[in-house]
C-alpha cells in the first residue's frame, strides 16, 4: 500500500493552503501598485508563465505513479506480469475489469469496508475535537507552563509509530483493550494529537485576539468562546485536519494489524487487501484495483470538505 | 453610570521598568474622559486595565465602590469598542449587537427593541440582516459602537474607534460619538493618541507620556496652562514653537528674553501676565533670577506679520521656508534663531498662523509680532512649567 501516503499528502495540502492565502495578498499587492511599464508586465507574464509550468510538470510529475497504477488495474493479470503499464497506452487495447470484480467479489470484504469506516470516523473525530479544545487553550487560555507542555506535545511529532508499538500493544492488552475497537480509536487519537494540537494551535493563534476579547467583555466563558466564536471560524483548519486525519487513519495497515489482529472481523481494508496478496505475491494485480476502491472514501471527503477552504472567511472582522 | 477610580496603579511585564507607574486618576461619572498620549505611553493598557482585559501589577481599580482588580471583564458592567471593530465575522449585525444581551438571558422580545433602538440612533437599520463583511468602514464600527450601546453598560470603553477610518468619516464619527455620550449620559473613557479628538471630545483630557500622567484637565486649560514641555508640544496643532532664550532682568523691573545667540540674537519685551511670571511676581513663579535659561513656548497665532521691522522689542524676524495655503489661513514655516524642537512636538521649526490675505513667499526675510503677554516658560533641566 504504497499509494496516498500520509505525509505526501500532508505536504500537497498544507501548499494548497498556503498558495491560497499567498495569491490573495498577492492579488491586494497587485491592485495598490502603479501602473507598470510594458517592460515589466512582459517580465511578470513571463515569470508567472515559468512558474504555472513548473507546477504543472511537477503535478503530472507527481500523479504518474498513481496514474499508472489506475492503468494497471484495468489491465489483464497476465499482461500486469509481462509488460510495464504504458506499454498498454498504444494500441491494440486491452481492458477488463476482472481486478474490480475479483476484489469486489473476495469473501469479507463488505465487512472491511465497514470496519474500515468504523475505526477511521472516531478515529478522525475524536483527536479533532480533544486537539481543538487543547489548542484553543494553549493559544487563548493563561496558565502556568503553557509553552512548555506546548512545546513537549509537539516534540512528540518526531516520535515514531513503529517505537511505540509495543508499549501501547501491552497498555492495552493490561486493561483489554487489544482486539478492540476502542483500543484502535485510543490509539488513534494518541497518535494524531500532537500534530493535531499544532496545526490547530498555529491557526487559532493568527485569528485576533480583538474578538476573543470583545467576547469576554460581552460576557462569554471560555466555553461559549469556543462554541460560538471560535470553532465557526475555524472550520476551514478543521476541515484540513479531518482530510489529514481521515486519510492516515483510512490508510492504515500497521497500527490496526498489530492492535486489531488479522480477525476478518474486526480487521480494516487495509488489512483485508494485504492478505488478498498470497504469501508468494504472485497474484499482485489485485493490489491495483484494491487500491482504488480503497482511495475512493478518501477522495470523496476531501472533495466535499474542499469548500470549506474558502478564503477570507474572516473578512468584515476586523481591519486588514 | 459609575466613576471609575485608579489608585496607586502600577503594570510591570516581568522585571522590565513599570509601563504604568503609579497612576492615579479618578474618572468621573457622566464624564467623557481622554487618555491621550504618544504610542507605547500606557493609555491603551490603562484602558484594558479598566476594561479587565490586562491584570493590574500593583494598586487598585474601582468602578463605582467595588475594588475590580479581581473581578472577570465580563462582570464589571463595561462596554468596549475595539480600533479593529472586532466584530464577529459569522454572524449578521443583529446577531452581534445581540450577542451580549443573548448571555445575559434577556428575554428576545427586549433584545430586538434595544438592538432596534441603537440601530436607529446610529442609523445601521437597514444593515441589520448583513454580515460585517458585506459592510464599509464607516458602518462596521458604527456597528461596533451599536454592540457596546445595545448594552447600557456603567462605562464605555473606546480604544482608538476612529483610527481606521478615513479623514472625512473620522469627523462625522467623533461628532457622533459626542453625541452618543449626550445621549447616554454614561461614563466614556476614549483613547487615541490624536490630541484633535482629544481635544474636541473630551470633558477632561489626561496626557500620558511613558506611563505617567503629565497633566490632567479641560481641553482649553491644558492649551492655555500646559503643566509642562511635553503636554505644551503635544496639544494644539499645529504645536507650538519653542525657543531657547536667556532671562534678561532689566533695571526698570521690566524683563525681557534674549533668543538666539551672537549676530543673531534678538530680544522681546515682556508684558502681561508673561511679564508677572518672569518677574516672580505670579504665585509659584519659581526662579527667575537674572540670566537664568529658559525655554519659551510661542502658541503659532501668537504671532502678526508685521511690516515694519523691530525696534519696538515685540517683533522676532527669520527667514521663510514654507508657505501652506489653507484658504482660512495659512501656516507660515520660519527659521528663527533660538528654535528648539522637543521630542512629541508635531512640527519642525517654527510655525506661525497667519491671515489668509498676506503676501508671504518662501525665501522671504518676515518679521513678526509677538503677542508677548501670551508667552508659556520653561525650565530647560525639569521641563516643568515656570508657574
Amino acid at each position: 500500500m504504497s499509494i496516498a501516503k500520509n505525509p505526501a499528502h500532508a505536504a500537497e495540502i498544507t501548499t494548497d493552503v498556503d498558495l491560497r492565502s499567498g495569491g490573495k495578498s498577492s492579488v491586494l499587492a497587485g491592485t495598490s501598485v502603479r501602473a507598470l511599464s510594458p517592460r515589466e508586465r512582459l517580465m511578470r507574464s513571463v515569470n508567472s508563465g515559468l512558474l504555472t509550468f513548473v507546477v504543472v510538470v511537477i503535478s503530472l510529475l507527481w500523479s504518474v505513479p498513481t496514474f499508472g497504477l489506475f492503468i494497471s488495474s484495468f489491465r489483464p493479470a497476465d499482461a500486469i506480469h509481462a509488460s510495464g503499464w504504458w506499454n498498454s497506452l498504444l494500441p491494440p487495447w486491452h481492458f477488463t475489469i476482472e481486478n474490480y470484480q475479483h476484489v469486489l467479489q473476495t469473501q469479507d470484504f463488505g465487512t472491511a469496508f465497514i470496519n474500515s469506516m468504523i475505526i477511521s470516523i472516531p478515529g478522525t473525530l475524536l483527536p479533532v475535537l480533544v486537539a481543538a479544545f487543547a489548542a484553543y487553550a494553549f493559544a487563548w487560555m493563561k496558565f502556568p507552563g503553557r509553552d512548555w507542555i506546548f512545546l513537549a506535545i509537539v516534540t512528540l511529532l518526531v516520535v515514531p509509530v513503529q517505537m511505540t508499538l509495543i508499549p501501547i500493544f501491552q497498555i492495552l492488552t493490561n486493561v483489554g483493550l487489544t482486539g478492540s475497537f476502542l483500543g484502535i480509536w485510543l490509539a488513534h487519537t494518541a497518535y494524531g494529537l500532537p500534530f493535531a494540537v499544532y496545526l490547530l494551535r498555529s491557526f487559532f493563534g493568527a485569528l485576533p485576539s480583538d474578538l476573543m476579547e470583545s467576547a469576554r467583555i460581552d460576557g462569554a466563558s471560555h466555553l461559549r468562546i469556543f462554541f460560538s466564536i471560535l470553532l465557526p471560524l475555524a472550520v476551514p483548519s478543521l476541515a484540513s485536519l479531518v482530510i489529514f486525519q481521515f486519510m492516515w487513519v483510512w490508510n492504515d495497515l500497521l497500527v490496526a494489524l498489530v492492535l486489531l489482529g488479522g480477525a476478518p472481523e474486526h480487521a480494516p481494508m487495509t488489512v483485508a487487501i494485504a492478505n488478498l496478496v498470497n504469501s508468494f505475491g504472485t497474484n499482485y494485480e489485485v493490489l491495483t484495483s484494491a487500491a482504488f476502491i480503497s482511495m475512493a472514501l478518501p477522495l470523496v471527503i476531501f472533495f466535499s470538505l474542499q469548500r470549506y477552504f474558502v478564503r477570507g472567511i474572516l473578512a468584515g472582522s476586523v481591519k486588514g | 453610570m459609575a466613576d471609575v477610580r485608579f489608585q496607586h496603579v502600577y503594570k510591570r511585564y516581568g522585571e522590565n521598568a513599570p509601563v504604568i507607574t503609579d497612576l492615579n486618576l479618578e474618572i468621573e461619572d457622566h464624564e467623557f474622559l481622554v487618555l491621550v498620549g504618544p504610542s507605547g505611553c500606557g493609555k491603551s493598557t490603562a484602558l484594558r486595565m479598566i476594561a479587565g482585559l490586562e491584570d493590574i501589577s500593583e494598586g487598585e481599580l474601582f468602578i463605582g465602590e467595588r475594588i475590580v482588580n479581581d473581578v472577570a471583564p465580563k462582570d464589571r458592567d463595561i462596554a468596549m469598542v475595539f480600533q479593529n471593530y472586532a466584530l464577529y465575522p459569522h454572524m449578521t449585525v443583529f446577531d452581534n449587537m445581540a450577542f451580549a444581551l443573548k448571555l445575559r438571558h434577556t428575554p428576545a422580545e427586549e433584545v430586538g427593541q434595544r438592538v432596534e433602538r441603537a440601530a436607529q440612533m446610529l442609523g445601521i437599520t437597514p444593515y441589520l440582516k448583513r454580515k460585517p463583511r458585506e459592510l464599509s468602514g464607516g458602518q462596521r464600527q458604527r456597528v461596533a459602537l451599536g454592540r457596546a450601546l445595545v448594552r447600557d453598560p456603567q462605562v464605555f470603553l473606546l480604544d482608538e474607534p476612529l483610527s481606521n477610518l478615513d479623514a472625512k468619516l473620522r469627523v462625522q464619527t467623533r461628532a457622533e460619538i459626542s453625541r452618543l455620550h449626550q445621549a447616554t449620559g454614561t461614563t466614556f473613557v476614549y483613547v487615541t493618541h490624536d490630541q484633535v479628538e482629544a481635544m474636541t471630545m473630551g470633558d477632561r483630557i489626561a496626557v500620558l507620556n511613558a506611563g505617567l500622567i503629565q497633566q490632567l484637565g479641560t481641553p482649553q486649560d491644558l492649551y492655555d496652562n500646559p503643566s509642562n514641555l511635553f503636554v505644551a508640544g503635544f496639544i494644539g496643532s499645529p504645536s507650538m514653537d519653542f525657543f531657547e532664550v536667556k532671562l534678561h532682568r532689566k533695571g526698570d523691573g521690566h524683563a525681557e528674553i534674549i533668543i538666539g545667540q551672537g549676530d543673531e540674537q534678538q530680544r522681546l519685551t515682556l508684558t502681561g501676565h508673561a511679564a508677572d511670571v518672569a518677574t516672580g511676581q505670579a504665585p509659584g513663579a519659581g526662579d527667575t533670577s537674572d540670566g537664568r535659561p529658559l525655554i519659551v513656548g510661542i502658541r503659532p497665532e501668537d504671532f502678526t506679520l508685521n511690516g515694519a521691522s523691530g525696534g519696538d522689542g515685540q517683533t522676532i524676524s527669520g527667514v521663510v521656508d514654507v508657505v501652506e495655503h489653507l484658504g482660512n489661513e495659512q501656516l507660515v514655516y520660519v527659521r528663527l534663531p533660538g528654535a528648539y524642537v522637543p521630542e512629541a512636538a508635531e512640527t519642525k521649526g517654527s510655525t506661525a498662523r497667519l491671515g489668509p490675505s498676506e503676501k508671504v513667499s518662501p525665501g522671504d526675510r518676515i518679521s513678526l509680532h509677538v503677542d508677548t503677554s501670551r508667552l508659556h516658560f520653561f525650565d530647560p533641566s525639569t521641563t516643568k512649567s515656570l508657574v
